[in-house]
């Protein structure tokens, strides 16, 4: 039993930052968003701290703290980082100041209540990183809903109750789904530890009837796929980021996608390899035509977080593609796509509220010629525009590439499909970036606009510093998640995937009484 | 047959039956020397929570009494604390709102004191016909509670439908008994362990036994009744219907399919198919309400049909893994019904405080923009519902998932699946309860509306949300109680 308090103390150290903002001075509105720009700073950087934790090259899990919570049914309270859930957590504790920067004047009403929904927010993510037990893992993947609805329901903008209620059931869905495959899985290996459940199913303690396996497999992949969102499921997301602010946004966008992303690669394959490595083909084809799709929906959006939204389709397309590759260079490609798309698609979507902040729209019509009284807005918005386009020396150039260098060994077909979407994301990004910022000044308004201010600059600087950083240091990140690729990736060749499972020795676990009763 | 004079033990076994009863009839006694309200409501919670307490004492002498037309095991306990404890709070809840009704005391508080010992009797029962005296001393007093308000049109509506089909589920619950008896040639449910389970007679005794119970805690198809009852009745009361009657009718339930093992193999796709008609009933029904207290009242359908799965759960279980996995649905039962009761009365506590004067108040529109009027009702009406809704780090979630445990674990995997969308059914429109509080604009009618809280109202709240969230974080506790322990003194 491993007591390491580190992590649990990282996970709930914004809620004492919510306990202290209820507590403390509820109508000073400066100091309640100093507060919150405190908290999520120093929770910033303790996550820092991680970092020399997991070294190039470490495996397993570092930091492990297991002690047991409930005794029946057991479930402990297993928390852990490696080289996968590391990056992700870092990019929640750096998004959520950025965000509580980005909400400095643009949250007015009920103030308070912002910020404790979006330190909560924090909690709930950064907890479902690092569980372990796949109860905790549920319980802060449920928790995190709520502070993400409020946040799109109370703040957003016009049709915000709309998008709050459909992002909640959408996600409940697949949760409650998921939650019957955790029991289910229980049930057969008497554990919720992901590690323990993982050791058993390797060694052949358990082993799971085919059908059993891809049905278990579909509960959890379907409530990571909502969460992704892969194309026939993605219907939630234009919705809830259109309407949400400018900080939901970047956390939606920035973070909780990748809980899809994350727990694809961190359940769904290492649990059920045989049934991912069978579904392999259909979820490919459907990130491929979710590449496509987003990047044609947003070709022709008129209206610019759309747009931004629908890109986020596209490029989880990739991530999902990279993960079903089952080669070390694609997962690799999607782990670094993950951080990758959360900064660009996070700095897209800070410029984009900064608009609506001055103009109170998105529609693209609204704008044209905006680089001529806001320079420098104009600059880090082409910036973004072409880390996401993934320009080489950019971060989106790494991941991509990446992605597709993996596909491309094991399919070239899929490759080929899905650089369309390469392509495809130039056009409306690029296309985007004329409308609004080249030409003439169409709208009389926004003749006098004003520039990026101080505080603008110094979040926006900051997001330019990571792109640059990760495009052109992308070996730190690679080293480090390098590891966790190849765990999962060996995992799978050493289920011999492809060939149909034995029914050897063990007792084979079929759970479909009720079916013939 | 020869007279017997009971043991003294025996009336230890009853402590809490007579402790409530006695404390109603000592209500009624002193209603005509004094109006004081506040005493009243010191007397009434006092009875309420030192009967729940005597249980403990009860606890003392396990085993069956009176002849084993009783039986004191860890069950019977823990349900007696349950419905005592919700019989206390409900009378905390009741005294402000029967102040502002202006309804008198004594007698309110005299009645919820009878249907509490009824509830009282009918868990601990372990002969079909004191369940029915059980039965009955809770349903008169409930008649009667419902109809409380007896100038309002909706209040006597509520309690004539109440009356009329709950005295019609009685008597088929009553004619069950005779076909049971007639069957085995006895009432015991301990007798009645080796009885031929192919018995058609038997069968149809333990069906029309059935009918009875499923009307008392609203399965479909028998729930039709609820939500008008629900709505017309004083908000407290519905408080109390929606927990203590309903625990106490499943309690029955649980011991007679867990006793009697001739019920247990046959029944299986019964409470199958009641469960899936209740809680599609339930849900279905909720998702166009706008009225909050019947909104409420089709989610308490939705949740007995949660409960059923685990009856069906328990009912699946072959003979040879029982113990294995009957024990832990017995529990999940158990442990649904705490979470469920500590919730439904503190949800309806506030239903009936933001009600106003005649609750007038009661419609989602009336709601809007309460986190603005009244943080502290709204955070806590948010959690309730988000209880209900059985979302982590409350006591929904857990009952919850003890359920789904329990129907997983014995196979029921298209169940589960099934319970699993229901709860998003559920999700919908509990969210719409939510959206409203914190993300619409109050109407001007209620800006102004006095919201008062006063502190009974608050200790209720308090205690209820505490439970709720504590519960939600060490559900060890209970269950262990539960676990360590036999269950149900007939199930070996």
């Amino acid at each position: 039993m491993n007591v390491n308090l580190a992590l649990p103390m990282l996970t709930l150290f914004p809620a004492f930052g919510v306990i202290a903002l209820l507590v403390l001075r509820g109508d000073d509105h400066v100091f309640i968003r100093r507060m919150a720009l405190a908290v999520s700073a120093i929770e910033f950087a303790l996550s820092l701290f991680l970092l020399p934790q997991v070294p190039v090259g470490s495996t397993g899990y570092r930091l492990e703290i297991n002690v047991p919570w409930i005794t029946s049914p057991p479930i402990h309270l297993h928390m852990g980082v490696d080289g996968l859930s590391l990056f992700l957590v870092l990019l929640t504790t750096f998004l959520t100041p950025i965000s509580v920067l980005a909400s400095w004047n643009s949250i007015q009403h009920r103030v308070k209540d912002f910020f404790v929904a979006l330190l909560m927010l924090e909690v709930g993510v950064v907890g479902v990183f690092v569980s372990l037990d796949l109860f905790l893992f549920f319980l802060f993947w449920e928790i995190m809903l709520i502070p993400m609805a409020l946040l799109i329901g109370i703040w957003g903008h016009e049709r915000r109750i709309y998008a709050a209620v459909k992002f909640v059931l959408y996600t409940m869905a697949g949760s409650a789904l998921m939650l019957v495959g955790i029991l289910w899985l229980y049930n057969a290996t008497g554990s919720f530890d992901l590690v323990e459940i993982q050791r058993q199913l390797q060694a052949g303690i358990v082993e799971l009837s085919p059908r059993t396996e891809m049905l278990l497999f579909l509960a959890f992949f379907v409530a990571f796929a909502i969460k992704v969102p892969l194309f026939p499921l993605h219907t939630w997301l234009p919705d809830a980021h259109v309407e949400a602010p400018t900080a939901g946004s970047v956390i939606l966008a920035g973070v909780l996608l990748k809980m899809g992303t994350y727990g694809m690669m961190r359940f769904c394959l290492p649990l059920f390899p045989h049934a991912s490595y069978k579904a392999a083909p259909y979820v490919a084809t459907l990130a491929i035509i979710g590449i496509i799709y987003g990047a044609l929906v947003a070709l022709v959006q008129p209206n610019l977080k759309k747009l931004v939204a629908y890109s986020s389709v596209s490029h989880l397309g990739f991530v999902v593609l990279g993960i079903f590759s089952f080669t070390v260079v694609g997962m690799q490609g999607a782990i670094y796509q993950m951080i990758a798309h959360g900064i660009s698609t996070g700095a897209l979507f800070l410029l984009v509220g900064m608009l609506y902040d001055r103009r109170h729209t998105f529609e693209i019509s609204q704008y044209g010629g905006l680089a001529t009284p806001m320079p420098r807005l104009a600059a880090f918005f082409l910036f973004a525009a072409l880390s996401s386009l993934g320009l080489p020396m950019l971060n989106g150039f790494v991941g991509e590439y990446l992605v597709l260098l993996g596909t491309y060994i094991v399919h070239w077909q899929w490759a080929a499909w899905a650089a369309t979407g390469v392509i495809l994301s130039a056009c409306y990004l690029l296309w985007a970036y004329q409308r609004v910022f080249f030409g003439e000044v169409t709208v009389e308004k926004n003749k006098t606009l004003p520039d990026a201010s101080e505080r603008e600059r110094f979040i926006l600087a900051t997001m330019s510093i990571v792109i640059l950083w990760m495009g052109i240091g992308s070996s730190y990140i690679t080293h480090r998640t390098e590891k966790a690729a190849e765990a999962a990736h060996e995992h799978m060749q050493q289920w011999d995937v492809g060939a149909a499972p034995a029914p050897a020795n063990g007792n084979v676990v079929t759970l479909e009484r009720s079916s013939n009763r | 047959m020869s007279f017997q004079t009971p043991a003294t033990e025996d009336f230890y076994r009853v402590l809490p039956e007579l402790i409530w009863c006695g404390f109603g009839v000592l209500l009624m006694l002193l209603q005509p020397f004094t109006k004081n309200r506040p005493f009243f409501t010191a007397v009434a919670f006092v009875g309420a929570s030192l009967g729940a307490l005597s249980a403990f004492e009860s606890a003392q002498h396990p085993g069956a009494g009176f002849f084993a037309l009783i039986q004191i095991d860890t069950f019977s306990i823990f349900l007696h604390l349950l419905v005592g404890g919700v019989a206390a709070l409900v009378v905390l809840a009741a005294g402000p709102y029967l102040k502002r009704e202006n309804l008198d005391p004594a007698e309110f508080f005299a009645l919820v004191l009878f249907a509490t010992a009824g509830m009282g009797v009918l868990s601990s029962a372990q002969e079909l016909l004191t369940a029915f005296i059980g039965l009955e001393m809770s349903s008169i007093a409930s008649y009667v509670l419902a109809g409380y308000r007896r100038d309002t049109l909706k209040s006597s509506e509520s309690a004539l439908k109440y009356f009329l089909l709950g005295s019609f589920a009685t008597a088929f619950f009553l004619y069950g008994i005779a076909l049971v008896y007639g069957a085995t040639g006895t009432t015991t449910l301990t007798l009645m362990q080796d009885a031929p389970a192919t018995s058609n007679l038997l069968r149809l005794g333990l069906a029309l036994i059935l009918i009875g119970l499923g009307f008392k805690v609203a399965a479909a198809p028998f729930q039709i009744w609820t939500p008008d009852v629900y709505e017309g009745a004083p908000t407290p009361v519905t408080a109390l219907f929606s927990a203590g009657p309903k625990a106490a009718a499943f309690a029955l339930l649980l011991r007679i399919f867990a006793t009697v093992p001739a019920a247990t193999q046959y029944w299986f796709w019964a409470f199958w198919i009641l469960a899936v008609l209740t809680m599609f009933a339930g849900n279905l029904g909720a998702l166009v309400q706008t009225n909050v207290k019947r909104l409420l009242a089709y989610s308490s359908i939705a949740h007995a049909g949660y409960i059923l799965v685990a009856f069906a759960a328990v009912t699946n279980m072959d003979a040879a893994d029982k113990n294995l996995g009957a024990v832990p649905a017995y529990t999940a039962v158990l442990f649904y019904l705490l979470s469920y009761a500590l919730v439904k009365v503190g949800a309806f506590t506030i239903v009936s405080q933001l009600g106003g004067k005649d609750e007038k108040y009661v419609t989602l529109d009336d709601y809007a923009g309460l986190s603005q009027r009244h943080p502290v009702a709204a955070a806590a009406l948010s959690l309730f519902l988000l209880s209900l809704l059985g979302l982590p780090v409350t006591a929904g979630f857990f009952g919850k998932f003890y359920v789904f445990k329990a129907a997983v674990n014995s196979g029921l995997i298209w169940l589960a699946v099934l319970m699993a969308l229901n709860s998003v059914i559920g999700a919908y429109y509990y969210l719409k309860v939510i959206v409203a509080m914190y993300m619409r604009e109050p109407h001007d009618a209620v800006k102004d509306a006095p919201v008062a809280f006063p502190a009974t109202v608050n200790i209720v709240l308090v205690l209820s949300a505490l439970g709720t969230v504590y519960f939600g974080l060490f559900p060890n506790q209970v269950l262990r109680l539960l676990l360590e322990k036999t269950l149900i003194g007939g199930l070996k």
